[in-house]
């Protein structure tokens, strides 16, 4: 499974959401690549991606995609990152 | 992992901002303070709010303002900026702003390690209010886990 986090940049926040989510993932006993990525690659990187974790700022410029794209609010709330994650995976 | 450099020089307590431009250009000097960028990087992680909207505001009252590795930046450095008065950046859920963090990288491949360790400060869910509280530099470094010099 590859998930792709997504931010500007591709170093910043998209950064912080691959290492939370890496954290949530091993608890939750789920084994994925995570991938972090800056907007203007998104179609390439995200083309055999299950899963988009991103800003609402993003979801517009993503556009049409296969993957499940998940709005994060707090990128520091692994309750929330843990919660969407499994409710898009189970 | 490590922090990148966090020095007394790049911590401003209790600054003024009238606006969200003016608190990411008030993080911006003070990496120039560090010598971990140029003055021009300011500008930069503005024009990519600008571009992309307020997702910088990763968290309820923090944002996390950077740019790409380039000309302007010097080194990899972070600077914490704390508001007197908050500002708002238009974010959906995180408004407003009280602390706002700059990060300069140096290379786009290595900066995993700094943004894990980044991640492990405010993993703690008190890690922003401590800092928006903050009375010192040294307070702000020992939120942030810094190594100190």
């Amino acid at each position: 499974m590859k998930i792709v986090t997504i931010c500007g940049a591709g170093i910043g926040s998209s950064g912080i959401l691959k290492v939370n989510a890496e954290r949530v993932l091993r608890k939750l006993g789920l084994d994925a690549t995570v991938v972090a990525a800056d907007i203007g690659s998104v179609r390439e990187v995200a083309a055999d991606a299950q899963v988009i974790l991103t800003s609402a700022e993003f979801v517009d410029a993503i556009g049409k995609t296969f993957a499940d794209v998940i709005i994060i609010e707090n990128f520091f709330d692994t309750t929330e990152l843990s919660a969407k994650l499994e409710a898009a995976l189970g | 992992m490590s922090l990148p450099p966090l020095p007394q020089s790049a911590i401003v307590i209790g600054a003024t901002a009238a606006d969200w431009r003016a608190a990411v250009t008030l993080a911006g000097d003070a990496l120039v303070s560090s010598g971990t960028a140029r003055p021009g990087y300011s500008g930069e992680m503005i024009r990519m709010i600008e571009e992309h909207g307020p997702y910088v505001v990763i968290a309820p009252g923090l944002a996390l303002a950077h740019a790409r590795p380039g000309p302007e930046v010097i080194a990899d450095g972070l600077s914490v900026v704390t508001l007197a008065e908050p500002v708002l950046f238009g974010h959906p859920y995180n408004d407003p702003v009280r602390v706002v963090l700059a990060l300069a990288m140096a290379s786009p491949g290595e900066h995993l390690a700094a943004i894990a360790a980044i991640a492990n400060v405010f993993n703690d869910s008190n890690a922003i209010s401590e800092l928006a509280d903050a009375t010192s530099a040294d307070e702000v470094q020992r939120i942030m886990k810094a190594d100190l010099p």
